[in-house]
């Protein structure tokens, strides 16, 4: 196998997401938070936040819509029937709120092989409505090669 | 209570119910069928649905959080997925503080089922303030 390497670097469209109170209520709920800063906005206020708290892996969520366009992007080229997530990291700033709009930008940070196997690792970049970093994404897919 | 190096953070143990994929799916937006169709994860080879890789992180990252004290503490967390997590079985993550610096705290950690490792080599920075 020779994995094409052309399209390290290649940047795609930001996506801006609003984070809705109930969607943070939702997300935290399946995940199993119990803290209620995620959960009440009384709670969340008197800790001093604004709204409802998106726990740190809502990160997940208002990146992924930026994130999706890149990896079935055609000049990066992965087969998604051998693809598996091979790893992720998430590195914070600020905690996001409901009623904050997170706009992501995804890009192709490299591509490369070992042995059978290629990773293609993109990154995302998340800032708020304050120009505030709130996540870089790091998202690292294993495609094993024929 | 302060964290030192060595200390073995609580471990958080979770048993994600038969559902629980489906509830995830609605709420990540992250829909593919090898972890909501069981047929369909049976036609390409796996023993039945499997969970979302980013709900395990998901658990790995709230251990931290509820063993530091909230949300904020949690400024990094990396990890490598390995095995398949599988629903209707105890999930338990692990997390031993292996070194501090500049008021961080730098965590091993890891999530397994049954003793198959699903998340293994995973590092978390902790704000302690």
């Amino acid at each position: 196998m020779s994995v094409n390497t052309d399209a390290v670097g290649k940047s795609f469209p930001s996506v801006t997401y609003a984070v809705g109170r109930e969607k943070v209520r939702e997300y935290a709920l399946a995940v199993g938070e119990t803290n209620p800063v995620h959960l009440d906005v009384a709670a969340a206020r008197a800790a001093g936040y604004a709204d409802v708290v998106a726990p740190p892996m809502f990160a997940a969520v208002y990146s992924a819509p930026a994130v999706g366009p890149a990896l079935f992007d055609d000049d990066v080229g992965i087969n998604f029937a051998m693809m598996v997530h091979g790893g992720q990291e998430f590195r914070w700033g600020p905690l996001v709120v409901a009623g904050d709009e997170v706009t992501t930008t995804a890009a192709v940070k490299d591509i490369s092989e070992r042995g059978p196997m290629a990773f293609y690792v993109f990154e995302s970049v998340s800032t708020n409505q304050r120009d505030e970093t709130v996540c870089v994404g790091t998202w690292t897919n294993i495609v094993r090669g024929s | 209570m302060p964290i030192t190096p060595g200390q073995e953070l609580p471990e958080l143990k979770v048993t994600p119910d038969r559902f629980l994929t489906v509830r995830y799916a609605g709420a990540s937006g992250d829909f593919n069928p090898i972890h909501i169709d069981e047929e369909f994860a049976k036609q390409v080879g796996l023993p039945g649905r499997i969970l979302h890789g980013l709900w395990s992180m998901a658990q790995v990252a709230r251990a931290q959080t509820e063993a530091a004290g909230g949300p904020h503490t949690l400024r990094r967390l990396s990890v490598q997925f390995r095995g398949m997590g599988v629903p209707e079985q105890e999930l338990i993550v692990t997390s031993t503080v292996r070194e501090l610096h500049d008021g961080n705290a730098i965590v091993d950690t890891e999530a397994q089922q049954a003793g198959n490792k699903i998340i293994r080599k995973a590092e978390a920075e902790l704000d302690l303030g």
